[in-house]
């Protein structure tokens, strides 16, 4: 079989985030990108698939952006996947999940990349909105499951057993591939690439895909407006005394200033 | 000409969930339009009933056994079939694992704008406009969604409050019948493993006592158990603890666990990491118990101690013993 992980890239979880004075965006300068967390666990389980004995042809790991999105296929790259597919377009719609997803089941379309598993991130840490995925499942016409903490292919990898975290508990789905799952925290370990997995990416092979190209150019769904730093927070207020007077001083002030207890 | 909302009422076993009935209070400062309310299940006769006094205009019940669990196919199309029953241009969902995971189908399904897990909506003329956190909760995007084609909106939870006044009469319920293909039926559900009593919805709780790596062992989370008992709150957990085996990983808050915003939030031993901070900064009201008077924690906490928090978590517990029994503050 065939995989494809989709693999984003975001700005370092540690980074500090200065959104640009016409707030219509984030200031690149001097930001360290990386592959999105949750699409490392995509990335992780592709390999680990293949890692299990399955017979897996191929990984393809699969991002957009501008030119800095080659660092997450990069991680991919390093991390197991074969090649990569780098959508490439000046001013895709980042912000807006939604039209990205329809861009990129273009683009798994025109690039022949239609596989038996998708695998994508729960969420991209830099939107927070987690609906690439399912419009992506949507597009591709695939049946999808979401925030999934563990996977269980059978021998033949035609049918799989799939764990997804819920509000409620732990819900177990089965169905036959082909499928798109996303991936939450719990379903893999990922793997930091070795220095020689590292080399040896380098020379993996990237095709990139001009977004302009595509077929399907339908405009952007929604509009973002602006990013704001959001307003900071009143200073702490440090109780003191013994423990005995921080503990009453506290709860009464959560009952009578805070108002919350 | 206003839009026609349907709210998603969501179920979580047998009743329904607080969060989704708050959609009504956002979809009123939406719309002057109608409201419709939409309900999933199987046997839901007596919660599309509840429903129906809520004060919306009609109340859509698909009950059917293909329907007990959610499997995002057959939702997609009962929800569809909703939208089309009640002419609807406006969808909302509070933010749950399921809205996060059916809105986005939908909204590709449908050709619709959608935002998800919104802090504040508003409506600007025709065009709706709403504020949601982003880049792990350092900055807020101001998104805008033009009148012309259907909109769906998740929002948080607590974001909104509940609806106060009930209907004096019963909505209509009109029952639904969704056809389902083959292909929605890809995907079987086998079974759902509870989260156990202790794992409230740390979404929907309204006091979250959390506890990082300090705590050094699964049992001495209890005490932090005991607090959340006396005062109603849910227990959260750092990833330093969920990786050590303190906690299990749904107690997780922070950038790779749960995001929440509740009223207070009660930091134990926590750091204050980047990534722990992306989670929870939200809240109203932050306390950190810290030994460290240094941990980034007290940067965000609205009250610090520094202090043992295995001498202090008792000691609060104690202090808010005086107040059982006295009517908790809205
Ligand atoms: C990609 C990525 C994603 C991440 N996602 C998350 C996430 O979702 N959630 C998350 O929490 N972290 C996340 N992290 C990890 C994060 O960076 C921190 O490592 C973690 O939050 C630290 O947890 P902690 O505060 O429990 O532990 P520590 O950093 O070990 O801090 C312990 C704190 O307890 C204090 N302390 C010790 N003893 C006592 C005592 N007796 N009384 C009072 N205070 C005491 C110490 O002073 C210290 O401040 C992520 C990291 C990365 C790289
Ligand atoms: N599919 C995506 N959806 C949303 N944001 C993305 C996506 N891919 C990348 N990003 C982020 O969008 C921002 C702008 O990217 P760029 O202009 O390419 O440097 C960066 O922070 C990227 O990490």
């Amino acid at each position: 079989m065939r995989v494809l992980a989709i693999a984003m890239q975001v700005p370092d979880s540690r980074a500090v985030i200065r959104v640009r004075d016409d707030g219509s965006g984030v200031d690149p300068a001097g930001l360290k990108f990386v592959c999105s967390p949750f699409d490392e666990f995509a990335v992780e389980q592709a390999v680990q698939i293949r890692e299990g004995g399955w017979e897996v042809a191929e990984i393809i790991a699969f991002t957009a952006g501008g030119k800095g999105a080659a660092a997450a296929l990069r991680t991919a790259l390093a991390m197991g996947a074969d090649r990569g597919i780098h959508l490439a377009g000046d001013d895709l719609p980042l912000h807006d999940e939604v039209a990205m997803a329809r861009l990129i089941a273009a683009a798994i379309r025109q690039a022949d990349a239609q596989t038996d598993l998708v695998l994508c991130g729960k969420k991209t840490i830099d939107n927070d909105s987690g609906e690439l995925g399912p419009a992506l499942a949507e597009f591709l016409e695939l049946p999808h499951v979401g925030g999934v903490i563990g996977l269980e292919l059978d021998d033949t990898a035609g049918r799989a057993r799939i764990h997804r975290r819920t509000d409620d508990g732990e819900v177990v789905l089965e169905g036959d591939l082909p499928m798109l799952l996303t991936c939450d925290k719990g379903l893999v370990e990922p793997r930091y690439p070795a220095l020689p997995m590292i080399m040896k990416a380098k020379k993996k092979p990237v095709d990139t895909i001009d977004a302009s190209t595509l077929a399907d150019q339908s405009e952007p769904s929604t509009t973002f407006v602006c990013l704001q730093t959001p307003s900071e927070r009143p200073p702490c207020r440090v109780l003191d005394g013994t423990p005995e007077e921080m503990a009453r001083e506290l709860v009464g002030l959560l009952r009578k200033e805070a108002k919350v207890l | 000409m206003p839009d026609t909302a349907l709210i998603f009422i969501e179920r979580r076993g047998d009743s329904i969930t607080p969060s989704s009935l708050c959609m009504l209070t956002a979809a009123r400062a939406l719309t002057d339009g109608a409201i419709h309310a939409v309900i999933i299940g199987h046997d839901i006769g007596s919660l599309a009933e509840q429903v129906a006094m809520i004060g919306v205009d009609a109340v859509y019940v698909v009950d059917h056994a293909d329907f007990e669990h959610y499997r995002v196919l057959p939702y997609t199309r009962a929800v569809e079939s909703a939208i089309d029953a009640a002419g609807a241009s406006l969808i909302l969902m509070a933010t749950t694992s399921t809205s996060r995971d059916l809105a986005p189908r939908l909204a590709a399904r449908r050709d619709a704008m959608m935002a998800t897990d919104c802090l504040t909506v508003e409506l600007q003329g025709d065009t709706i406009a709403v504020t949601r956190s982003m880049y792990a909760a350092k900055c807020l995007g101001e998104v805008s969604l033009s009148a012309g084609t259907l909109r769906i909106l998740s929002i948080r939870g607590n974001a909104y409050p509940a609806p106060t006044s009930p209907a004096e009469t019963p909505a209509p319920i009109m029952p639904l019948d969704v056809t389902l293909s083959d292909a929605d039926q890809h995907i079987v559900f086998r079974e759902l493993v509870p989260s156990d009593e202790d794992e409230r919805n740390l979404a929907d709780a309204d006091i979250i006592v959390s506890g990082g790596r300090s705590l050094e062992s699964e049992e001495n989370f209890s005490i932090l158990y005991d607090l959340a008992h006396r005062i109603g709150g849910a227990v959260g957990a750092t990833r330093a603890a969920v990786d050590a085996g303190y906690q299990p990983q749904s107690h997780q808050v922070g950038l790779t666990g749960n995001v929440v915003a509740p009223q207070l939030y009660i930091a134990c031993g926590i750091d204050g990491a980047i990534q722990h901070l992306a989670g929870m900064r939200g809240s109203k009201v932050i306390v950190a118990i810290n030994t460290k008077a240094a941990a980034p924690i007290f940067g965000v906490a609205t009250y610090g101690c520094v202090a043992d928090l295995f001498e202090m978590v008792p000691l609060i517990n104690e202090a808010c013993r005086s107040l059982d029994g006295k009517p908790a503050l809205q």
